[in-house]
């Protein structure tokens, strides 16, 4: 029981980060219905981002105010991540707009494979790792064999991807510009003739596809406390796995897919091996579209003959 | 109007447009480069990260992007009254290549045959090594396995993100049957072929029945699936380490080596580990001109058109009683067959394998080199797969640049970075592919090639 | 009643689907007989699509039993069966409402896919075809053949080595009755062939329809909305509203009938004379 308790933390914490990536697959998905490939790679510039920023803010105040630097360092990950989603959907995306479909599919590739190179590039080849920060746990079951604990940093990731992504639902729900992006997502060409700018609809929708991949960048820095420059791939599969699994398209079934792929990947550990953790989330996905082929919240396609 | 691009003031204003063109491009630059150039991460000698700042480099990114954008902005200016289309070639090139192609064909065949002459008599039999593995034998390799790819994807637009576990079949099932039982390249090459089809079949028919992007994304997880297995499970296929001491493939029994029963030995040549290489770059080129002629024939039979009917539309294809299951299940299981093949190839040929060869990124350069070949299209794949993986190749042959950058510059570092900057800039020029149009299968009067407006990209 | 022919080739009986909560069709029976034209009309959202996908295999009748009984006397149970074996064994072919060419195909390739199975089998279930042994180059000349005849018959031959989706809609619109026919049907099912077409065109596809009927002696099953060529054309015709039958017979029969018209008025039983009196039919 504690095992169970101390992994379902864990697996919380993960399957956030998963979540807070997911959302971009899945938002740009539903409203240009293209794989984003490069998004994994935006999510692994904005650790390096954010490892930057950590240690310019550490160099200037010191390591004394932790949480304020980390505040700084998430609200500047996300402008200059945000900034790069919105240049490579004006470079390499746009163009391609409206025409065949794999072209963008390919050319998101093309960009992964870029990203990567170029981070490697300029930052080097090694693992890049940041000082020890919120080391502290908290107990929360002891008992003579295991105790239970839920760190500062866990506490911290589950915290701000909550409150996030409640911000990112009232954003989507209730305003105009949500609006206008739910009515992008139903029929571009349509919303286009009641006035909506589709092109502009969908530079926000890579920002803040972006902007919350930063979030999820700056989370891994603070759990892991290291980054290396092919640290993109995995996890963005995972996310995208992740978004279909909770049915791609829709905006809670990514975060809950996330949250399922973060708990499987860290209960298989936990109980069965760590070497076949990743197989584990995998088979689970092809089993799941094999059965449920809309995921568990998308809605089914309908075979219109 | 009276021509208002020669007036002074016009041009002024034109001028004026270009530079806040440039000075918004140069800003968004500024802003990207900020983090992630302005400063370097680097471990100090206490292992403690450290930033250098390296704000000379933002500066020139800064400067190049400002001068690029102003010129292209200024172009585009003049251009914009004149033809909007940017060529790279003269008009009418692919409309001539594609009349001729028969002739080129059989030029293509003649150049690929005599390649290895060719190399030996300009480089030299030192230098011709080098020439006839990394570019013939390395481009063959790719040429092989995007027109077995183009066969799911291009004919049956079925997208498998995956494919490169198929070659790891292929490529394991040689290494592990050789090193086991002894079994010669010429028996397990057509065995590791089937036992990856059968992989295909097997993967393939649960999987099928998914449309679009779900296929997608599946045909990736088994592919992860398979280099993770091949990984975790240390006793079967020697994890990360991989399998070394491959048995190399004999001429038709006779070793490749310096001894008196050898190739070299037995034929009255003096011994040059040149042999081998030529002899495995004809092996590979049989091997690609087999596919290429299989994937022509299948196009002609009811298999074939029932793929491109399947891309093209999926329920008219069931209202005229094609199995389309099967019909899918023949594609990938064919793909697959050729993946193996070029995988027991690849094996034999390196001599070791390890599962970081069969990473997604060959998927996706394979995958890469059937679209922007044009899909569907052989020649657009051959192409696309010298231009992709023949120029990356070349990179590493440009250490003249030295001199230019100084010593510090290392070329090959910009490979891959270059790699996936070509595969967007192709996209954007020739979203269709560089050879886009597709070829009747049967023709009553006359052949006319069919517009790539006109064909589905399939929905699988 | 219709002159019945010992059993019908195509027997509907009691056939019923839901979507969730919603009943496109009701408990509907009729039949189709050899040579014969049946035309299945109604207003919009009647449910006449849905039968069609019902007897061609797209969609699995929730209840009910179609049969259909070919010359030689094999009986095939439809609802049974997957929708490619319909077309493959049953010989029921179909067209669609939004016609589905093979766009990026020529329109001659279009007909050798409807020949995919009679080909599939002479390439040696494509083993002996790529290795060039057996009759296939022999068997792909007649089927060229044939699309040749049917190119004619539809006036197409000029177009075809051009590709389907240059065609304008009307040539469409035969090319796919062509490639349908191609597959040597006994019942053809054709969904609003008329649909889209003008005056002229509607008058050659009468024309197609009658000669397919009389020399090849096809059953044709269609839904129409156009009743110049319903009235035309048809031997029977079977009105569906709601998803239930409302009328079956001759195209006089029908006509007459004060149902069919409330249906199509979209009015009660009772005001249906008013209606009548009010827009001058007798």
């Amino acid at each position: 029981m504690e095992v169970f308790l101390q992994q379902l933390i864990n697996g919380l914490t993960l399957g956030s980060i998963y979540g807070l990536i997911a959302i971009g697959y899945t938002m740009v998905f539903g409203i240009i219905g293209m794989v984003n490939f490069s998004h994994g790679d935006v999510f692994m510039l904005s650790a390096f981002i954010a490892l930057i920023f950590f240690m310019l803010i550490a160099s200037f105040f010191g390591a004394a105010m932790i949480v304020l630097a980390l505040i700084f360092v998430l609200v500047l990950a996300m402008f200059f991540t945000a900034l790069w989603g919105w240049t490579i959907e004006r470079l390499a995306y746009r163009p391609l707009r409206g025409s065949f479909r794999l072209a963008p599919l390919i050319s998101a590739i093309g960009m992964s494979i870029f990203l990567m190179n170029f981070v490697q590039l300029v930052q080097g080849p090694r693992n890049k790792s940041t000082p020890p920060m919120l080391n502290k746990s908290i107990t929360l079951i002891e008992s003579a064999t295991y105790s239970v604990q839920i760190s500062y940093k866990q506490i911290v990731i589950i915290v701000t991807t909550a409150v996030l992504l409640a911000a990112f639902w009232y954003l989507v729900q209730k305003t105009p510009l949500g609006r206008a992006q739910r009515a992008c997502e139903q029929d571009r060409k349509m919303a286009a003739l009641l006035g909506v700018d589709v092109d502009r609809t969908i530079s926000i929708t890579f920002i803040m596809g972006a902007a919350l991949a930063a979030v999820a960048g700056v989370m891994y820095l603070v759990l892991y406390g290291v980054v290396s420059f092919h640290d993109g791939f995995v996890p963005g599969v995972k996310a995208f796995t992740a978004a279909v699994l909770g049915g791609i398209g829709s905006l809670p079934g990514a975060v809950l897919g996330g949250l399922l792929i973060g708990l499987i990947e860290v209960m298989w550990s936990g109980y069965f091996s760590i070497d076949y953790k990743d197989v584990a989330a995998f088979c689970i996905l092809a089993i799941v579209l094999v059965f449920m082929p809309s995921g568990i919240l998308g809605r089914p396609e309908v075979e219109k003959v | 109007m009276t021509a208002p691009a020669s007036t002074p003031a016009a041009r002024e204003r034109d001028l004026k447009a270009a530079l806040k063109e440039a000075a918004f491009a140069a800003l968004i630059t500024f802003g990207l480069c900020i983090p992630i150039i302005a400063w370097g991460t680097r471990q100090n000698m206490d292992n403690v990260l450290v930033l250098d700042p390296r704000w000379d480099a933002v500066a020139w990114a800064v400067a190049i992007v400002f001068v690029g954008r102003f010129l292209v902005a200024l172009r585009q200016q003049t251009k914009d009254k004149r033809k909007p289309m940017v060529r790279l070639l003269p008009h009418g090139t692919v409309g001539f290549f594609q009349r001729h192609s028969r002739l080129f064909s059989l030029f293509g065949l003649g150049f690929l045959v005599t390649f290895p002459i060719i190399a030996i008599n300009l480089a030299g039999w030192s230098g011709a090594l080098k020439w006839i593995d990394n570019f013939g034998v390395q481009i063959l390799i790719y040429v092989m396995l995007g027109w077995g790819l183009n066969i799911v994807v291009g004919l049956a637009g079925l997208l498998d993100l995956g494919y490169v576990a198929f070659y790891a079949v292929g490529a394991y099932s040689y290494a592990l049957l050789a090193k086991n039982f002894g079994l010669s390249f010429w028996i397990l090459l057509p065995l590791s072929g089937i036992l990856a089809a059968f992989w295909g079949m097997l993967l393939g028919f649960p999987v099928l029945r998914l449309r679009g992007d779900y296929l997608a994304i599946v045909t990736l997880a088994f592919g992860e699936i398979i280099r993770l297995v091949l990984i975790n499970w240390v006793d079967f296929s020697g994890g990360y380490a991989g399998i070394s001491g491959i048995p190399r493939p004999t001429f038709f029994g006779t070793p490749f080596n310096a001894s008196d029963t050898g190739f070299a030995a037995k034929f009255g040549f003096e011994f040059s580990p040149l042999h081998r290489t030529i002899f495995l770059y004809y092996v590979i080129l049989a091997l690609a001109l087999i596919t290429a002629f299989v994937t022509l024939r299948l196009r002609r039979l009811p298999v074939g058109r029932a793929w491109e009917a399947l891309r093209e539309d999926e329920i008219a294809c069931r209202s005229l009683g094609i199995n389309t299951t099967n019909t899918k299940l023949t594609a990938f299981s064919i793909g697959a067959m050729f993946g193996g093949f070029a995988g027991s190839f690849f094996a034999a040929r390196q001599g070791f394998i390890s599962p970081e060869s069969f990473v997604f990124m060959e998927s996706a350069t394979i995958l890469a080199i059937v679209v922007l070949g044009g899909m569907g299209s052989l020649w657009g794949c051959a192409i696309a797969a010298i231009v992709m993986v023949g120029g990356t190749e070349l990179l590493r042959e440009l250490d003249w640049l030295k001199q230019v950058f100084g010593n510090e510059f290392d070329p090959t570092k910009y490979r891959m970075l270059l790699f996936g900057f070509a595969m967007v800039v192709i996209m954007i020029w020739k979203p269709r592919g560089l050879i886009s149009t597709r070829e009747p299968t049967a023709y009553l009067k006359e052949k006319k090639a069919i517009s790539a407006d006109m064909v589905q990209e399939g929905h699988g | 009643m219709v002159t019945a022919s010992p059993a019908p080739l195509l027997q509907v009986e009691h056939v019923t689907m839901r979507f969730g909560g919603l009943t496109a069709v009701n408990d509907l029976s009729f039949e189709a007989h050899k040579g014969q034209i049946t035309a299945l009309i109604g207003p919009n959202g009647a449910g006449k699509t849905t039968v069609f996908n019902c007897i061609t295999g797209f969609y699995k009748p929730t209840e009910g039993m179609i049969t259909l009984t070919q010359e030689s006397g094999d009986n095939f149970l439809l609802e049974r069966m997957p929708d490619f074996r319909i077309s493959w064994k049953a010989k029921v072919a179909r067209t669609f409402q939004n016609i589905r060419l093979f766009g990026g195909m020529t329109v001659l390739e279009n007909l050798l896919v409807a020949q995919h199975n009679p080909l599939m089998i002479a390439s040696g279930f494509t083993f002996l075809g790529v290795l060039g042994i057996g009759g296939y180059r022999a068997r792909e000349k007649e089927a060229i053949e044939k699309a040749r005849f049917w190119l004619e018959k539809i006036n197409l031959i000029h177009r075809a080595d051009d590709p389907a989706a240059d065609l304008p809609y009307g040539d469409q619109r035969r090319l796919e009755i062509a490639r349908a026919m191609c597959t040597d049907p006994v019942l053809l099912c054709l969904d609003e062939p008329a649909a889209g077409l003008n005056p002229r065109e509607s008058h050659d596809l009468n024309t197609l329809l009658l000669s397919i009927r009389k020399d090849l002696g096809t059953a044709l099953l269609l839904i129409e909305h156009d009743m110049s060529v319903v009235m035309e054309i048809s031997d029977h015709v079977v009105v569906l509203d709601y998803g239930t039958k409302i009328a079956d017979g001759t195209p006089a029969e029908v006509q007459a009938d004060q149902k069919v018209i409330a249906a199509y008025l979209g009015v009660d039983d009772e005001e249906v004379e008013a209606v009548e009196a009010e827009v001058g039919i007798t």
